[in-house]
């Protein structure tokens, strides 16, 4: 078995019959992670108990005990997920040093799978960010070319995920952060339904959008991470209480019949020749599988963008409120304490500690709600965005999927981008509305540009239907011609 | 249409110390932004309630019961000033 | 007080602290004096990634509250972030409720001075409390052990008008939360908060006069005396042509004046939205008519229940309906004894008398109320004697005992025997011949009272005094 490019389900296997030790597969991946991290950046933080967190993991099988379905597989874990004991920045100087002495549901429900943690991935700054250029510990690269950024927020994941440092990574997804890396590095990237997913111990962004989800190297393992982490959490009422579906075992690629939506909105917009002769190939294949195309209009798309930096930004202006140095996290050099000015205080903490984007938004968000403009942006950005929810679930109620491309552009160049905020909010275009829509949505690897770049293709499915998305990408996947393509660095 | 000194009032009440420089790049990409987003109020969205949470997510009330789950040590742990196990700031009036 | 021409225009904003076991949002302990910031966890503390879960039992406080206080409930109302800065405010911003409030539009009617009042209630809503900051020489010490106790702010309408309805206000509303067992009531401790907002303007004026908030006093004779200071300060600055400033004054019992604390900046822009991670509080007409339905009955209502059901004078009632422990000892008491004013006159009196002297809550009288009502059906019954019920309630105090095993341990039946109380006084006469003598000579006068103290003396009190009068009258005519 080739450690590097195994499966869940090989690994767990191996490990839990004792073929193989998880003390062997940590300490194979540990090494790559060692090898391959100074050329991409994609751990801020290496676990160096790791090892010996797979060690006790083969104790207890070697006592009998059944670990899980995932019982020995290495993770990497987006910054802003907090884990017990190992520091949580979100990508920001004002967490340096923050060790949380709680684990995210998702870490928690990880481990009782039987998952290592390797370490923490780089990520843009409080998840702002779509390129991974705004982080505190410095960008990340494009494993299949390192001038390019690799996609944010979850940069790190998505680069750990391509050079196979880990085995699985965790992402977060708020405007297209699991999915538009994950397109960007050819994996497969899961939003599940917001509601799905605790968000308990996510360094929040924006509480109504934010869901993490897996971003790995093949459908079922993204199925089966995602059983693993669903379901109800009592410690987040925003969790649904509805039971978490055996995506995996149900997964199909048998697609005839199936519906697939084509949005009049995306399909028209200009994009880059490949990601067209990507997407016009995925709906030939899927043709050719017996699945049915029909045209669906979602017209209130047209103003995702704008409603998404709006809630978003209101939502964490809120958010970033409590980073304020009195707790935890970074305070400003000021001398003598009692000599201080309290507004002085938070606001040089504050002001040192944020990088320039957090800083925009949060200004952004603090315009919205203020006294006099709540009306005209954060309350009228709330309505358009129910039109949009409700425009949505009209169209699949005529489809089980809607098919569309993820971005426009393959990765783009590193620092091509930074100096116009706006023009890097346009990157969100396909993939804000299904946040904000609560839906559940997902990348999967199709094709490659002319100069070697992943190009992969979104899917999206009704609230609490992922079934059909996963198994259209399982389809995708079977018949792709760039499976087990890999990256430049590897 | 956000000129400087909307910045600066915006940036006390987010408690951000930004610099001159940094208020006037502000303004410039507050604006830009903003005036490509006041497109929504093209919408009519009479008598559209907002959204907030876009899922049906059933309502969970926890009973009254008390934990004590974490010692004043490892909530105080982080704590860039504490004074014993109480978090020290400059002198509040 | 109007004067020269002004009336008071005063609104009350009373925080309620919920006595819930854990906090409204986790799961935290809510005890009193616990350790330095041992009452706390990743969400009290406003940890990142952290969450809200809300509360049941404050909800159904909350719910009762507002029923109690006439309100109508709200069946779907939503939290709402409250955000600004400060060090007590962990997450920088406060859950509350702001446009959608769980309970609204009730009032209250109570007297003052004998004259009827009624109060109109705004809203009642549900937030978390701030962590308690203490100055320590140049520094500020935080501690979140009350971050996060639930409260519900009762805000009235500005129907006040004296310092003497204020405080009235202020009793009615604590004697509510008590009765329903919501929140202890205590001012001192901060269990219940007053926040006074006062403003004057001239009679017949309709616009209203600045206003001026004095927080954080913690009596209600504090209350009453501050604002009517203020009351008089606000005149004067009047009528001196002096512009009323909008700030934030407290209470100085020492120098019985308000004071400054801090002028109120330019209205804080809050910034309120609905809390994205709570989902709004939706609660059925089913729900709400059972809450109802568990509400004890309310003071005012009692009081009138008591005068017009047992013929209690009002001053009896109020009294008796003062605190819910005492009314239902009262009732129990008087279940028992089935007199209802001598009951209450042995509460009001002897019992409550000593609860004082021994610094006791009624709940912890070593006399329970059956007992106190077999002793009023004992004398009642002619078995013991007003007098000598003194005793039996004095050793009922001591010991606990039931007052029949009291009476017959120490042979305190009344004596009641004509014949038994003659041979008793022909006894103490021929015992004291001379004063006899003097006494149908006229020789001196009022030596009936003698003759009463010998024979009780002679009977060990047991003797019943009507009986005892009437026979000796009798047999000194002269």
């Amino acid at each position: 078995m080739d450690l590097t490019l195994a499966s869940f389900s090989e690994i767990a296997e191996a490990v839990q019959s004792k073929k193989v030790s998880a003390k062997e597969i940590a300490t194979h991946f540990h090494a790559r992670i060692e090898k391959l991290n100074p050329k991409l950046n994609a751990f801020t933080f290496i676990n160096g108990n790791a090892v010996h967190d797979a060690e006790a993991l083969d104790k207890r099988i070697a006592q009998g005990e059944n670990i899980g379905p995932l019982a020995g597989v290495p993770f990497g874990i987006k910054e802003m997920l907090c884990t017990k004991g190992l520091p949580t920045t979100a990508g920001s100087k004002i967490l340096q040093n923050f060790v949380p002495p709680y684990d995210s549901t998702v870490v928690a429900r990880l481990k009782k799978s039987g998952v290592v943690v390797m370490g923490k991935l780089n990520q843009d700054e409080f998840a702002m960010g779509s390129s991974n250029e705004t982080s505190f510990f410095g960008s990340v690269k494009n494993p299949w070319n390192t001038d390019c950024v690799p996609g944010g927020s979850s940069g790190g994941s998505a680069a750990a995920q391509a050079a196979r440092m880990v085995a699985g990574t965790i992402g977060t997804d708020t405007g297209g952060s699991i999915r538009q890396p994950a397109n960007f590095c050819g994996l497969v990237g899961v939003k599940p339904t917001y509601g799905r997913v605790s968000r308990y111990g996510i360094i929040a962004y924006a509480s109504s959008l934010d869901q993490a989800g897996p971003m790995v190297s093949s459908v079922k393992d993204a199925a089966l991470t995602m059983e693993a982490i669903c379901g109800f959490d009592e410690h987040d009422v925003t969790t649904t209480q509805r039971k978490v579906p055996a995506w995996s075992k149900n997964l199909s690629a048998n697609v005839k019949g199936m519906r697939i939506g084509l949005m009049k909105e995306y399909m028209k917009g200009s994009i880059n020749s490949d990601v067209q002769a990507t997407v016009d190939k995925a709906i030939d294949t899927l043709k050719k599988m017996g699945a049915e195309f029909v045209e669906v209009s979602v017209p209130m798309t047209e103003f995702a963008v704008p409603v998404y930096y709006l809630v978003a930004a209101s939502e964490a202006s809120s958010n970033l409120a409590r980073y304020d140095g009195v707790k935890y996290g970074y305070r400003a050099e000021m001398g003598n304490l009692s000599a201080v000015d309290l507004e002085d205080f938070y606001g040089k903490t504050r002001g040192e500690g944020f990088g320039k984007e957090v800083k925009r938004r949060i200004m952004l968000g603090t315009y919205c709600l203020s006294s006099g403009y709540y009306d005209a942006y954060y309350n009228k950005a709330g309505q358009v965005r129910r039109m949009l929810m409700n425009q949505y679930l009209e169209a699949f109620k005529s489809c089980d999927v809607v098919l569309s491309p993820v971005t426009t552009s393959p990765a783009f160049k590193i620092g091509e981008r930074v100096y116009d905020p706006l023009t890097m909010y346009l990157n969100d275009i396909y993939t804000t509305s299904t946040n904000l829509a609560g839906l559940p949505g997902m990348s999967v690897p199709f094709g490659m540009s002319q100069e070697g770049l992943p190009i992969g293709v979104q899917l999206t499915a009704t609230h609490f239907e992922e079934q059909h998305m996963l198994n259209v990408a399982y389809a995708l996947e079977g018949a792709s011609d760039v499976k087990g393509a890999k990256p430049h660095v590897f | 249409m956000i000129d400087k000194k909307t910045i600066e009032h915006i940036a006390k009440l987010a408690r951000l110390h930004v610099t001159e420089q940094e208020a006037i790049e502000y303004s410039e990409q507050l604006s830009k932004a903003l005036s490509y987003f006041d497109q929504i109020n093209k919408v009519d969205t009479n008598g559209v309630e907002p959204l907030v949470t876009p899922t049906e997510i059933e309502s969970f009330w926890r009973e009254d019961e008390a934990k004590e789950e974490f010692t004043a040590e490892e909530m105080t742990a982080n704590a860039p000033a504490k004074a014993g196990n109480l978090f020290k700031v400059p002198p509040v009036v | 007080m109007s004067s020269s021409g002004y009336e008071a225009v005063i609104g009350i904003e009373i925080h309620v602290q919920l006595s819930t076991k854990s906090k409204i949002f986790c799961a935290d302990p809510t005890t009193f004096d616990a350790a330095d910031n041992q009452n706390t966890s990743p969400v009290s503390v406003g940890m990142p990634g952290t969450l809200p879960v809300i509360n049941k039992k404050a909800i159904e406080y909350s719910i009762k509250t507002g029923l109690a206080l006439g309100c109508t409930i709200r069946e779907k109302s939503i939290f709402a972030r409250k955000n600004y800065f400060y060090p007590d405010l962990p997450k920088g911003y406060q859950i509350s409720q702001y446009d959608k409030p769980i309970c609204e539009n009730g009032s209250v009617t109570f007297k003052v001075n004998g004259v009827e009042k009624t109060v109109s209630i705004t809203r009642a809503h549900m937030e978390e409390d701030a962590g308690k900051s203490t100055h320590s020489g140049d520094y500020t010490l935080i501690n979140y052990n009350r971050a996060g106790i639930p409260l519900l702010e009762v805000v009235s309408g500005p129907d006040i008008r004296s310092a003497a309805e204020a405080a009235e206000y202020g009793r009615t509303i604590r004697n509510i939360v008590r009765y329903l067992d919501v929140c202890d009531g205590n001012l001192e401790e901060g269990s219940l908060r007053c926040d006074c907002n006062v403003s004057v303007r001239k009679i017949g004026a309709e616009k209203f006069g600045t206003k001026v908030e004095i927080k954080n006093v913690n009596s209600f004779r504090f209350v009453e005396k501050a604002i009517e200071y203020e009351i008089d300060r606000q005149i004067d600055a009047v009528e001196r042509g002096e512009k009323i400033i909008q700030e934030t004054r407290l209470w100085d019992p020492d120098k019985n004046r308000t004071f400054s604390m801090r002028a109120k900046e330019d209205a804080q822009d809050y910034r309120y939205f609905p809390d994205p991670d709570l989902l709004p509080i939706v609660v059925s007409k089913e729900m709400i008519n059972r809450f109802m339905a568990d509400l004890p009955e309310l003071p005012i209502p009692r009081a009138k229940r008591f005068q017009a059901e047992h013929g209690l004078p009002e001053y009896d009632a109020q009294v008796l309906t003062g605190e819910k422990d005492v009314a239902d000892y009262y009732e129990e008491a008087a279940k028992e004894s089935k007199n209802y004013k001598a009951t209450s006159n042995w509460i009001m009196t002897e019992l409550i008398r000593e609860l004082n002297d021994a610094k006791k809550e009624i709940k912890d009288s070593p006399i329970k109320p059956q007992q106190l009502g077999k002793m009023i059906s004992l004398i009642d019954n002619g078995t013991i004697s007003g007098k000598i019920a003194k005793t039996v309630f004095s050793e009922m105090w001591q010991s606990g005992k039931d007052p029949e095993t009291i009476i017959k341990e120490k042979g305190l039946v009344q004596i009641t025997d004509s014949s038994a109380i003659e041979k008793i006084i022909d006894e103490v006469l021929a015992a004291n011949p001379q004063v006899v003598e003097d006494h149908k000579s006229g020789k001196k006068k009022n030596l009936l009272g003698f003759f009463v103290g010998a024979v009780m003396k002679a009977s060990k009190g047991q003797a019943n005094p009507d009986i005892v009068n009437k026979i000796l009258q009798e047999k000194l005519k002269v």
